[in-house]
């Protein structure tokens, strides 16, 4: 039997992967899906120990958590398309008209 | 032994996948990679007695998300990143915090284990079903978040129509 | 040793499935070249062995054999991995489709929804393919093949969530065996919505006519195939074919009542459930496979627009009215 706590040193690894990328890759694609990574290692940890202690509300939640990413991606790429009309690029960089 | 085994190799591959993932200069090769990385997080949800979630993880991210994200990539022709900007210029620090993140998560879960509380046991699921389980709690218990997600998804996709429409000309 | 034993037997099954599947396919293309071809007036192929029934062993050959060109623009590795996800991801649905009682090679309780996540992946294959081959047809043809595969799953699955709410499973199998429970032993007939729009949206998944847009020749010379050829070009094809057959498969488990026979014909005629359930469920499938060819020689292509239109304003929510009076229908009703 694998023991729970192997699950969530994946889940942290994968966590903060995508985290790490989040902070310092500058393309939005690349930052977005930075943020799906993270919530999948969140996903991991949930269902793994929903499984552990044989209840269901984890999984439950990790079914939201997917209905939230599907919702948070739509509309981070609409914004993408919205924001590339103004600048034609995607690097975070060159979103600096507030800058003095 | 054997389930060891399989473990290892699942994580091993998507630590290693996920590296893959976020290093790649050329989006496509990201994206697909990130598909990979997927399905190999739907087979650990199989290790997981989870096989429902397994599949919608397969629908919902490799169906849908992962694809919305091709077609951006397509469309608004980001093939190439410039060499010099794909990293911010400080990137030392963030990495310390990012380690130092892990290694707190790590410390505090290396020991982590729980106790089999809630009734409903591997072979309780395997009896009824994996689908049939999750859906009776979904239904009984959390009807009203579910039927939150319904406006959780409905405002966005609103939202994505108007802002990705063109203006209309006045 | 018995965990070997069982392997064995598993490989054993599963390298005769695809074998029989891929001689199936073969003669679906010569079975469709006779149907159009008499159809318009035609004979279809005759040359090669008697009444050209040797005829895709011909084009099987010719197709290896052939000058396999790679663009010099392409993108090699994802050219080469294109055919490969396409095929792997439509022959994987096969393992769990039941073809007698009990027959299929993985008995999944998620099987219908497994199959709706190897064809969201096969999309990829289709994306892919376009977009490697640097070229403008086939990128179009790629992006309106993915759109409108991704638009009629959509319809499609609504569609069939009123088969599962009948059956109150989504497991393959239990669904036929729900359906033998029915006074006219299938779904066809009081899904009758879900099954018209189902059976609208498989065209349109497999890309076939009267909704074959992504290989509208007139306009994108072959849609995502175009820089294909040779043996790549044979895999695509392969793929559609079997694509086509796992959507009559589909059809005929959760709406025509699968490998069984209704309850009303056995009773009248005891001796054919003698027969075995594996021949009930191919006939379903080549009645299938005959009304796509049927289509295809009987209706012209649509415009993508009407196409999207079909699909967004009229299927998706005449299936979602037809979840909800299913839903009242089961639980005040029945």
């Amino acid at each position: 039997m694998i023991p729970l706590s192997w699950y969530l040193m994946l889940g942290a690894g994968l966590f903060v992967i995508g985290m790490f990328t989040f902070l310092v890759r500058r393309n939005i694609i690349m930052m977005l899906i930075s943020l799906e990574l993270m919530l999948n290692a969140v996903n991991i940890m949930l269902i793994a120990t929903s499984h552990y202690m044989q209840d269901m509300r984890g999984q439950i939640l990790a079914f939201f958590v997917m209905a939230g990413a599907a919702a948070g991606v739509a509309i981070g790429l609409a914004l993408l398309i919205a924001a590339f009309r103004n600048r034609e690029s995607a690097n975070m960089d060159e979103y600096n008209l507030l800058k003095g | 032994m054997l389930p060891e085994f399989f473990f290892g190799y699942f994580a091993c591959a998507i630590l290693g996948l996920a590296m893959l993932t976020v290093t790649r200069k050329n989006l496509v090769h990201s994206v697909l990679w990130m598909l990979l990385l997927f399905l190999h997080i739907a087979c650990l949800y199989l290790f997981l007695n989870a096989e429902f979630l397994a599949v919608i993880q397969i629908i919902v991210y490799a169906g849908a998300i992962l694809v919305l994200f091709l077609f951006l990539v397509m469309l608004l022709n980001l093939r190439e990143e410039h060499e010099a900007r794909r990293f911010v210029k400080a990137w030392q620090g963030r990495l310390a915090v990012c380690i130092l993140l892990l290694t707190v998560i790590v410390i505090s879960v290396y020991k982590a284990t729980v106790q089999p509380t809630g009734g409903y046991s591997i072979a309780f699921i395997n009896e009824a079903g994996h689908t049939k389980v999750l859906g009776t709690v979904l239904f009984n218990q959390y009807v009203l978040p579910f039927l939150m997600t319904a406006l959780v998804l409905f405002v966005p996709m609103v939202a994505a129509i108007v802002l990705a429409m063109k203006e209309r000309k006045r | 040793m018995e965990l070997l034993v069982t392997m064995a037997k598993t490989v054993l099954y599963v390298a005769a499935v695809f074998g029989v599947t891929l001689l199936h396919v073969a003669y679906a293309t010569y079975f469709e070249r006779k149907v159009i071809g008499r159809m318009q007036g035609r004979i279809g192929p005759v040359e090669v062995g008697f009444r050209g029934l040797l005829q895709p062993f011909a084009d099987m050959v010719k197709s290896l054999f052939k000058e396999d060109i790679i663009p010099a623009a392409a993108d090699r590795p994802l050219f080469f991995l294109a055919p490969v996800i396409v095929v792997a991801s439509v022959m994987t649905s096969l393992a769990v489709i039941p073809f007698f009682n009990n027959g299929a090679i993985a008995d999944l309780n998620v099987g219908v929804l497994f199959i709706f996540a190897m064809a969201s992946l096969a999309v990829y294959g289709i994306i892919i393919a376009g977009w490697s081959s640097n070229s403008k047809y086939s990128f179009f043809g790629a992006i309106r093949s993915a759109a409108q595969v991704i638009s009629y799953e959509i319809a499609m699955g609504i569609s069939l969530a009123g088969v599962f709410l009948m059956a109150g499973s989504v497991n393959l199998n239990d669904i036929v065996l729900a359906q033998r429970e029915q006074p006219l032993g299938m779904f066809a007939v009081l899904q009758i919505v879900g099954f018209v729009v189902f059976v609208i949206s498989a065209f349109a998944e497999t890309n076939r006519t009267p909704f074959d847009l992504p290989e509208a020749e007139t306009e994108l010379v072959a849609g995502y195939l175009t820089e294909y050829s040779g043996f790549r070009y044979a895999l695509f094809f392969l793929a559609e074919y079997i694509s086509m057959y796992i959507m009559a498969a589909l059809i005929a488990l959760c709406y025509l009542g699968g490998w069984a026979l209704p309850g009303f014909v056995t009773r009248a005629l005891p001796f054919l459930e003698q027969v075995p359930g594996i021949v009930w469920f191919l006939i379903k499938v080549y009645a299938f496979m005959f009304f796509y060819f049927w289509v295809r020689a009987t209706l012209p292509r649509y415009r993508f627009d009407q196409l999207m239109a079909i699909g967004w304003k009229i299927l998706i929510p005449v299936s979602v009215v037809n979840i909800v009076i299913t839903a009242f229908v089961k639980r005040w009703l029945m």
